[in-house]
């Protein structure tokens, strides 16, 4: 089936077949591997990324569903050279280990600070239930957050 | 994990939608948020020959007033009932129980409708749609009919939803003093036990999930309650043996929980 979708501001068009996941396109189809695919059936978040603005687990969306949508993935996210102030607090505060879950973690965070740009501790801990931290490095993650956040902000 | 091969339809209409189920049968399903089907499409549990999505069809997404009504088309996403200020001031314990589904990425995508149609025995909505007498609308190749929400569930991942039939919207008489409690399963957020109470008057109206096979209206507490949590005690009569068991609770474990979660809600 063909779809037309804009990924991070570039126009792709391709023949797929209807069971093929939007992780799955990003990542094979696309070679965007910086969305990864973790539990794949919607527990973990490691394939988080925004569709039409709003944060999306891919492993459980097929990739024909979204067909004309705007999609912006983990790659999107820097400026160039630039990371984005999420991607810096992520370095600055520690908040990855072993770094798989990180690009969920920052699409989430991102999607968090657009509807909440200051947010509790509290209420950063309740918006990353859908992402899981097997390193268990959640307390340097909501710091990051909590750090992006006055960033953003300032 | 990849599906089973199926076709994808994108309906543009509701009668295109009913006209493909009636075409299809049981080899169609109905594709709205997906949260629910396509992992069960993943794991093989659910092998459909064709995916019908109703995500795009207009005016299944809106949220209005109807005088003393609130109707929900059954497009509309946890998230958008989450963020509702008519629900939020109206149908407030709507909202609440929309916040505790799942996480932000699942509200963003879930359905109410899905939701609803799937009848999973531990998703939160039935609760809600049961302690608030709501209807639900569906409409099929003979027409639009209402279904009351107490004849709604038949059992676990079953309705009294005909084959050639589409969840249109569900509509809510506004609810004054309603709360929602929830015992979380902790990994997927479902509900182990879920309760919803609806004050009125001096009556209330209960509603139970995750307890038993079929989400019910705690009718016992309902008749034995007069203005205090006493009558919690009764919140497992009638379903004693229908009762669910898995590894996260057994029975005597979920039938203790349900008589506390139905005297905070009552307390709340």
């Amino acid at each position: 089936m063909q779809i037309s979708l804009k990924i991070n501001g570039k126009t792709h068009s391709h023949d797929v077949e209807p069971r093929i996941s939007l992780a799955q396109y990003l990542r094979e189809t696309l070679s965007l591997t910086g969305t990864h695919i973790g539990c794949d059936t919607s527990g973990c978040g490691a394939c988080t990324v925004h569709v039409d603005g709003a944060a999306t687990k891919a492993c459980t969306l097929l990739a024909v569903q979204v067909d004309g949508c705007e999609i912006k993935t983990i790659e999107g996210m820097a400026n160039g050279n630039e990371m984005h102030p999420i991607q810096e607090a992520f370095k600055e505060n520690h908040g990855l280990q072993c770094g798989f879950c990180t690009p969920g973690m920052v699409m989430t965070a991102a999607d968090i600070l657009k509807n909440n740009p200051n947010p509790t501790e509290e209420e950063i801990r309740h918006g990353l239930e859908g992402n899981f931290c097997r390193c268990t490095g959640y307390h340097n993650i909501v710091k990051s957050i909590q750090h992006a956040a006055e960033t953003l902000n300032s | 994990m990849i599906p089973a091969k199926f076709d994808y339809i994108k309906a543009s209409s509701v009668s295109e939608a009913i006209g493909l189920l009636d075409k299809h049968g049981d080899e169609a399903k109905l594709l709205s948020g997906g949260h629910s089907l396509i992992p069960a499409m993943k794991l093989r549990l659910s092998r459909p020959e064709i995916l019908i999505d109703i995500s795009g069809i207009s005016g299944m997404n809106s949220i209005t007033e109807d005088g003393n009504e609130i109707v929900i088309g059954a497009n509309c996403t946890h998230a958008a009932i989450c963020n509702s200020d008519l629900i939020n001031s109206d149908l407030n314990i709507l909202a609440q129980t929309a916040k505790c589904i799942g996480d932000i990425q699942v509200r963003n995508r879930g359905t109410i409708g899905g939701s609803l149609a799937h009848a999973d025995p531990a998703a939160d909505y039935p609760a809600v749609v049961l302690a608030c007498d709501a209807n639900i609308v569906v409409e099929g190749k003979n027409g639009s009919r209402t279904i009351a929400a107490t004849d709604f569930f038949l059992g676990i991942f079953t309705t009294s939803i005909a084959e050639d039939e589409i969840i249109t919207t569900i509509r809510f008489p506004k609810v004054a003093n309603g709360n929602y409690q929830k015992f979380f399963q902790s990994a997927s957020r479902f509900a182990v036990v879920g309760v919803a109470v609806v004050k009125e008057g001096s009556g209330v109206k209960v509603g139970v999930t995750g307890v038993a096979g079929t989400p019910y209206r705690a009718t016992a507490v309902e008749n034995a309650y007069s203005g205090n949590s006493d009558a919690a005690s009764h919140a497992i009569e009638g379903v004693e043996d229908e009762l669910m068991s898995d590894h996260f609770a057994d029975t005597t474990y979920r039938a203790h929980l349900a008589k506390v979660y139905v005297k905070k809600a009552l307390e709340a």
